[in-house]
């Protein structure tokens, strides 16, 4: 289990960056935390021609307030973005969902937006991204653009980001889910891969967004309005099973997929409606 | 700027154990196996290189990391502490190692190097750590022999002997 | 700290070569070719071996069952198994190794695959090993007793069928070998993490063709664990010697994890159907088994060990004098099983302790009281078991009552009331194992008929050896016939030698490195099957003791006193009756070094003893086919309170109590670390790890992403005990511990588990997943407008993935066949294609990158079409083959006119085997619907002009596209 010939590119700025990614395009991939693509390197998974390391690049590792964004450069761990001490105020459903990213070790390494990017339909980082309707900056040569989480994850493990361009920062709402915040998912160990994750966040007038992880090729975000009957909300919980349908793996069928969506989806609204309370 | 073609074979200098080394690498070669073949410290174990088991935990600039999943070229210039270095540093450092050897805390020891680099960057950060979250950290890591029970308990009496209080004797049931 | 030497620590020879090992993707396969010539071609690669290379210069590994079933170090024309050796690839380093590996080209031929053992033994199943003629290699019917009196009179007839599933016990360190042939004397030096037993170095030799002196084995003086496994690397040990032979350099092999996972070994999965006779009290009064257990592809020596491991204990903790047992031994399309901690034992008291429990249901008693019905009473000790094993001692009643009160079955009763007044689901487990200590080396002949086994001459005993070298200066140095694998040997050691010469412990030097051709070793040797207590211990007692007396008679001697008024302590040697006449231990000792003169005339000079110890109790099979399958048996109690979480159906262990009996405990925290590690993989078997398969022979888990290994997050506290009863056949009083709770353990569990949900029959590993499909029942139909995924279609087969669907396409039913039918048109069809080559007009060939995000492999596709009916229905078919793995897969589409556009059915099955499904099985299946879901796209586009933006496709749950992206829009 040894990576495949690769050339080593480490740029020290995030222009430097996209100059390698403007030369070498769909053969290079940008080496952050390395905590999924250097396991995807050693099996072979992956071959690509060069990496460019942005680990070491300065501009990168900021965590920053602007305006009313919260906004995490593409060099910052998930540990340091844990650690952040503004992040309970301002961002409470990320440190509740954060702690569930793998383990100490490799979010002392893994980056957010590296999460963000490997676009794995199960991993936190990108629910809650769904979930906060945050954004995420994609750099090229020619330019940068803004790509809300919607647009920007369109399937499991693909995004919109073109080959000659590289995430700078992602950006989170802030003061989004003070009011109410809650998070959880099933995996068949701490720190693994969830198999199914939920989380919700109080929205406007009573209602609660909930974004649902590992049923589907992305997450998926619901509202459920404050007026909705208890029944009404079980049909919308019911449809919301079918439609993101679930599929089969090692580890648990499309069907027990579903059922947790029944089960956990009405657990975390409640949660959420007792912090409002 | 630096670039390594994959042909290559560049001189990586680092800052292990506090002392400064140097040795041949190619692009793709991994830091376990630049620290095990090239340096020669073999303190540093290679359990699964997917980045699961914990084995291979170093601590890169201060903090615990995976060496399977990085690059020995991305270690030039930075600062990587190994088992090798956890005796002959400070006492606090000796109170993991003679914990785990009070209470059984390895037996193969394989993954004893992973596990102990792991918590001298988390008992650094965190003095007084519930049972919890020294699980949870332990959860990083992959023990087959012991059922981690002594692992747990060495850890917790290290931390209480790291912040100076006398190693209860409760633990050591 | 740091400092361990293990033996991928150990300096390697000077020009050392690297290799990496070319594996099968295929579960079933016939090579048809191996092209190495891109490989050799590569920079830095030395050569590349294949099966036809072993074949011409070694013989095939021996089997314990004379059957016509050659293995080989590397595949020798068919494949078995994903992840079988194919070739070899030797390198300046490991990292070109596996390029060269990727460059190797295997054309295979596939077979039909056989997974499930009761399907392996069909008339219509593949048969493996067709020399062979079945896959059932062996069936043995065993009676003890008059158990066919017993049923016919019994109050009733309790039954049950349970399978015990894969599981491996995967040490941290995987297989390592460094091989050196030696050409002037034609020899193999071999260093590898071999841990016995050393019957297998024959086996070895003999496949190398040389005398066992010349195979020079030597094992490092750590290893990082093994539970058996470590056995396995034995065709590893013979390949990379053949190899260093073939290249004339020394060769290195160090295995990755995806390897272990895939090839090591694992743990023989088995299928018991059991019965029992029962009083209406509880008594059981007769059990008959059929035991079918499946070894994988290959029977390696020595197997079918689990099977007959277990066999006069068959009857556990109860006395149960009428026994009918078949034994079935099955080869299947899976990795070979071999030597796992627990060995047999988990798979008979998976059987057995489930029953127990449902006899008590049947009868509606108390579990524990049908359990303390049927014991062994303490007065009958040692007991004789029907089927011929010796229960040394024991005392079960006091052991259960000891564990019942201090372990506090009321508070678990308790909770169970508590929980269920709550609606909360909570169960109650017990398990009572006998646990085998010290393996009898004759059991395994059990296999064979009485008359075979008496023309082959007996077989028994397990031989102990360990030396005991006392220097001129004193200093004590022991050598034993033992594998380090961390249980503390060492220690145990040098406590029993320091005891014998009133020496502390730290004065004993322990070196538990083995070499074969220095050390003192039998077939025995090595460290599995608990024989370091009853075995090795004993033999350090013996050689200890021996010293301790060739000592006293110098020392009499020199004091002028007799022997038996010598006593050892503090580090002197001195008269019992005059403590002041003395002297210090090492100048007594040096008088044996230096003054040979000053010896009794009764000893010679020197002081260095082997200890050789074989219990005369492992006595060979009787005629009546009755084995005393060990030397000593414990005795495991285990209850246990479990609850399940509603909403995730997830196991939680609220509370374990673990008792045992191991007799004498030599070195109590020792003890509780192998009980706690063994609890720890019974968890595992319980509840985690398997070894999984798909239909078509595709492992599933290959990395420990996959394979679940319990991590501290997941181990529930547990609570141990002891009792005492000290075993009269070894002079230490002690016994094997170190399996019981691998045996106990996942039955503990399971039993809890059924307890909780009235489950009669309980999968192991009881994953969330199976019970909610057991507990939940069928799911409700989706409300109106979703419609359900279709299940498997008829032209899908049994394949792993499959799916349907359908697209509408701007275009007539003749462009689209046109399309299908031109392979210019193809290659804008088929995604990633990069050329498209026509080996007939429908036959295809096609070079493709495939993958989803950024996992993408190159692979050559082979398309056929077939069963054409012109511009109306065809089937396609395809095989794909690249380094991340293979596919075959084959879909029937049909074409259906619809006012001036066609509509295009379709229907797919595919199945995806070698490394990309041993990894990424938690992608995979949507992968491959992504893939064909462009093939469908590309399909319509190519077909409509490559303008048929608006062919909308229909997969079988994409009515709902619109509402799936106003999911994934947001719903703001």
């Amino acid at each position: 289990m040894k990576p495949a010939p690769l050339s080593y590119i480490r740029p020290d700025t995030a222009e430097e960056a996209v100059a390698g990614l403007a030369e070498h395009g769909a053969d290079a991939r940008i080496l952050a935390g390395g905590q999924s693509l250097m396991a995807m390197l050693n099996l072979r998974l992956v071959e690509p021609k060069a990496l460019i390391d942005i680990s070491q690049i300065d501009e990168l590792r900021s965590i920053r307030i602007d305006g009313n964004m919260i906004e995490v450069g593409a060099a910052v761990t998930q540990a340091e973005f844990l650690a952040w001490p503004q992040l309970k105020e301002h961002a409470p459903f990320i440190a509740k969902a954060l702690p569930w990213v793998g383990h100490f070790q490799t979010r002392n390494r893994g980056t957010v937006c590296g999460s963000i990017a490997h676009a794995d339909p199960s991993s936190e980082l990108p629910l809650s991204l769904a979930l906060l309707e945050g954004e995420v900056v994609l750099r090229s040569k020619s330019g940068t653009r803004h790509l809300k989480a919607s647009e920007f994850q369109t399937g499991m493990l693909q995004t919109a980001r073109r080959d000659d361009e590289m995430i700078t920062a992602v950006r989170f709402p802030a003061d989004v889910g003070t009011k109410g915040a809650a998070f959880r998912e099933v995996a068949r160990r701490h720190g693994d891969f969830a198999i199914v994750s939920v989380g919700a966040v109080a929205a406007d007038q009573g209602a609660v967004r909930v974004a649902v992880g590992g049923v589907a090729d992305r997450p998926a975000c619901i509202g459920i309005e404050a007026s909705l009957t208890v029944s009404d909300m079980t049909d919308r919980i019911e449809r919301l099973a079918w439609e993101l349908g679930g599929y089969d793996d090692i580890h648990a069928s499309a069907r027990y997929r579903r059922d947790l969506v029944r089960r956990l989806v009405p657990i975390i609204i409640g949660e959420v409606r007792a912090c409002a309370k | 700027m630096r670039e390594v073609t994959k042909d290559e074979v560049v001189r990586i200098s680092l800052e292990l154990n506090g002392k400064t080394v140097s040795g041949n690498a190619t692009s793709r070669m991994l830091l376990t196996d630049f620290l095990r073949n090239e340096l020669g410290l073999t303190g540093t174990h290679v359990g699964c290189e997917h980045g699961v088991c914990g084995c291979c935990t170093v601590r890169i600039d201060g903090v615990a990391a995976r060496s399977c999943l990085m690059l020995a070229v991305q270690a030039d210039g930075r600062r990587i502490d190994t088992v090798e270095g956890l005796a002959a540093s400070k006492d606090a450092l000796n109170a993991l190692q003679r914990a785990f050897r009070k209470h059984h805390a390895l037996q193969c020891g394989f993954c004893t190097a992973g596990i102990l680099m792991s918590f001298s960057d988390f008992l650094s950060r965190k003095q007084n750590p519930e049972e919890d979250e020294v699980r949870e950290v332990l959860g990083g890591h992959i023990c087959r022999c012991t059922g981690y029970d002594g692992l747990v308990k060495a850890i917790m009496e290290a931390a209480a002997e790291m912040r100076g209080e006398t190693p209860s004797n409760a633990g050591a049931a | 700290m740091g400092a361990g030497r293990y033996a991928d620590d150990v300096a390697t020879p000077r020009g050392t070569l690297h290799a990496a090992v070319v594996r099968s993707p295929h579960a079933h396969a016939l090579i048809k070719d191996i092209d190495t010539s891109k490989a050799l071609a590569l920079p830095g690669v030395h050569h590349v071996l294949t099966g036809e290379d072993i074949r011409a210069i070694s013989d095939p590994f021996l089997i314990v069952l004379k059957k016509p079933i050659d293995q080989w170090a590397l595949a020798v024309e068919r494949v078995r198994y994903v992840g079988e050796a194919v070739a070899i690839v030797i390198a300046e380093d490991r990292y070109i190794a596996e390029d060269g590996a990727d460059l190797v080209d295997v054309a295979y031929d596939p077979l039909p695959v056989v997974i499930d053992p009761r399907e392996a033994v069909s008339a219509d199943a593949p048969v493996l090993h067709p020399d062979a003629g079945s896959n059932e290699l062996s069936a043995r019917e065993f009676t003890y007793g008059d158990p066919d009196k017993a049923f016919a009179a019994a109050h009733k007839t309790v039954s049950l069928e349970v399978e015990y599933p894969r599981s491996s016990y995967t040490p941290m360190e995987c297989f390592v070998v460094v091989a050196n042939y030696l050409r002037g004397d034609d020899s193999y030096d071999v260093l590898a993490n071999f841990q016995g037993p050393f019957s297998i170095h024959p086996v070895m030799a003999r496949s190398l063709r040389v005398p066992g002196t010349r195979l020079r084995l030597r094992i490092p003086a750590d290893s990082g664990g093994s539970f058996g496994i470590k056995l396995s690397v034995f065709p590893y040990i013979v390949l990379m010697a053949l190899a260093s032979r073939v290249v004339g350099r020394p060769v290195k092999w160090v295995e990755d994890r995806l390897e272990h996972l895939q090839a090591a070994n694992s743990g023989p999965n088995r299928v018991t159907k059991i019965e029992a006779a029962v009083e209406k009290d509880g008594r059981v009064t007769a059990l008959r088994f059929d035991n079918m257990e499946d070894y994988g592809a290959y029977l390696r020596a020595p197997m079918p060990g689990p099977l007959y491991r277990m066999h006069g204990a068959t009857t556990g903790a109860y006395d149960i004098r009428n026994l009918a047992m078949t034994n079935r031994v099955v080869v299947t399309n899976k990795m070979p099983a071999s030597l796992v901690r627990g060995f047999g034992g988990p798979q008979l008291y998976l059987a057995l302790e489930r029953l127990m429990q449902r006899v008590a249901i049947e009868l509606e008693l108390d579990p524990l009281e049908v359990i303390r019905r049927n014991l062994i009473s303490p007065g009958s000790f040692p007991y004789r078991t029907c089927a011929g094993a010796l229960y040394d001692s024991g005392d079960y009643q006091q052991a259960i009552d000891k564990a019942v009160g201090e372990g506090r079955l009321d508070d678990l009763l308790a909770r169970r009331d508590k929980a269920r007044k709550e609606g909360r689901m909570y169960g109650i487990g017990f398990a009572t194992v006998v646990e085998p200590g010290m393996s009898n080396m004759g059991y395994l002949s059990t296999i064979n008929p009485a008359d075979v086994r008496e023309r082959q001459g007996p077989k028994n005993g397990a031989i102990s050896m360990v030396n005991v070298n006392v220097d001129a200066i004193g200093t004590v140095s022991v050598t034993a016939d033992l594998t380090v694998q961390g249980q503390g040997h060492a220690t145990a050691i040098s406590q029993i030698v320091a005891d014998q010469l009133g020496l502390k412990p730290d004065d004993i030097s322990i070196n538990l490195e083995l070499d074969t051709q220095k050390d003192a070793w039998s077939i025995a040797a090595g460290t599995y099957s608990c024989r370091f207590s009853p075995g090795t211990a004993v033999a350090a007692h013996i050689a200890a003791k021996n010293i301790r007396e060739k000592v006293a008679r110098i020392a009499a001697k020199q004091l002028n006193t007799v022997a038996d008024d010598i006593d050892f302590g503090g580090g002197r040697v001195f008269s019992k009756t005059n403590p002041d006449n003395g002297a210090a231990f090492a100048r007594v000792a040096g008088t044996a070094h230096w003054s040979p003169v000053l010896m009794p005339e009764t000893d010679d000079p020197g002081l260095s003893e082997t200890g050789i110890w074989s219990p005369p109790e492992l006595e060979p099979p009787s005629s009546k086919d009755e084995i005393n399958t060990s030397l000593t048996y414990g005795f495991v109690f285990d209850m246990c309170g479990v609850e399940i979480d509603p909403a995730t159906m997830q196991v939680r262990v609220d509370r374990y109590v673990s008792m045992h009996d191991a007799g004498t405990l030599i070195n109590p925290l020792l003890a509780e670390g192998q009980i706690r590690g063994a609890f720890v993989q019974g968890l595992a078997s319980a509840l985690y790890e398997e070894i999984v398969y798909d239909e078509a022979g595709a492992l599933q888990s290959g990395t420990f992403a996959e394979y679940l290994v319990p991590t501290a997050c997941e181990v529930p506290p547990v609570e141990l005990m002891h009792i005492e009863t000290p075993s009269p056949f070894t002079p230490l009083g002690a016994k094997g511990l170190a399996e019981g709770n691998c045996m106990s353990t996942p039955v503990c569990i399971a039993n809890a588990v059924a307890d909780a949900l009235s489950l009669k029959d309980v999968p192991l590993p009881a994953t969330p997943e199976r019970l909610n499909a057991l507990v939940c029942g069928e799911e409700a139909a989706p409300p109106a407008g979703i419609s359900a995924e279709k299940p498997v279609s008829a032209t899908a087969g049994d394949a792993a993935i499959t799916g349907d669907g359908s697209v509408t396409v701007k275009a007539s039913p003749a462009e689209i066949w046109k399309a299908l039918l031109d392979p210019e048109s193809l290659k804008h069809i088929i995604p990633g294609c990069h050329s498209v080559s026509a080996v007939t007009p429908e036959h295809y060939r096609a070079q493709v990158s495939l993958g989803v995000g950024p996992i993408r492999g190159r692979f050559i596709a082979d398309v056929k079409l077939s069963d054409l009916n012109p511009e109306r229905a065809a089937t396609l078919s395809g095989d794909l083959a690249g380094p991340l793995g293979k596919a075959q897969g084959s879909g029937h589409v049909t074409l259906t006119p619809e006012d001036g556009a066609t509509r295009i059915d379709y229907t797919y099955g595919v199945d995806i085997g070698g490394k990309v499904a041993s990894v990424g099985g938690r992608m995979i299946k949507r992968a491959a619907q992504i893939v064909i879901g462009q093939f469908f796209e590309r399909l319509s586009e190519v077909a409509s002009g490559k303008h048929g933006a608006d062919a909308s496709a229909n997969g079988s749950k994409s009515e709902s596209r619109s509402w799936i992206a106003r999911l994934f829009g947001g719903n703001r």
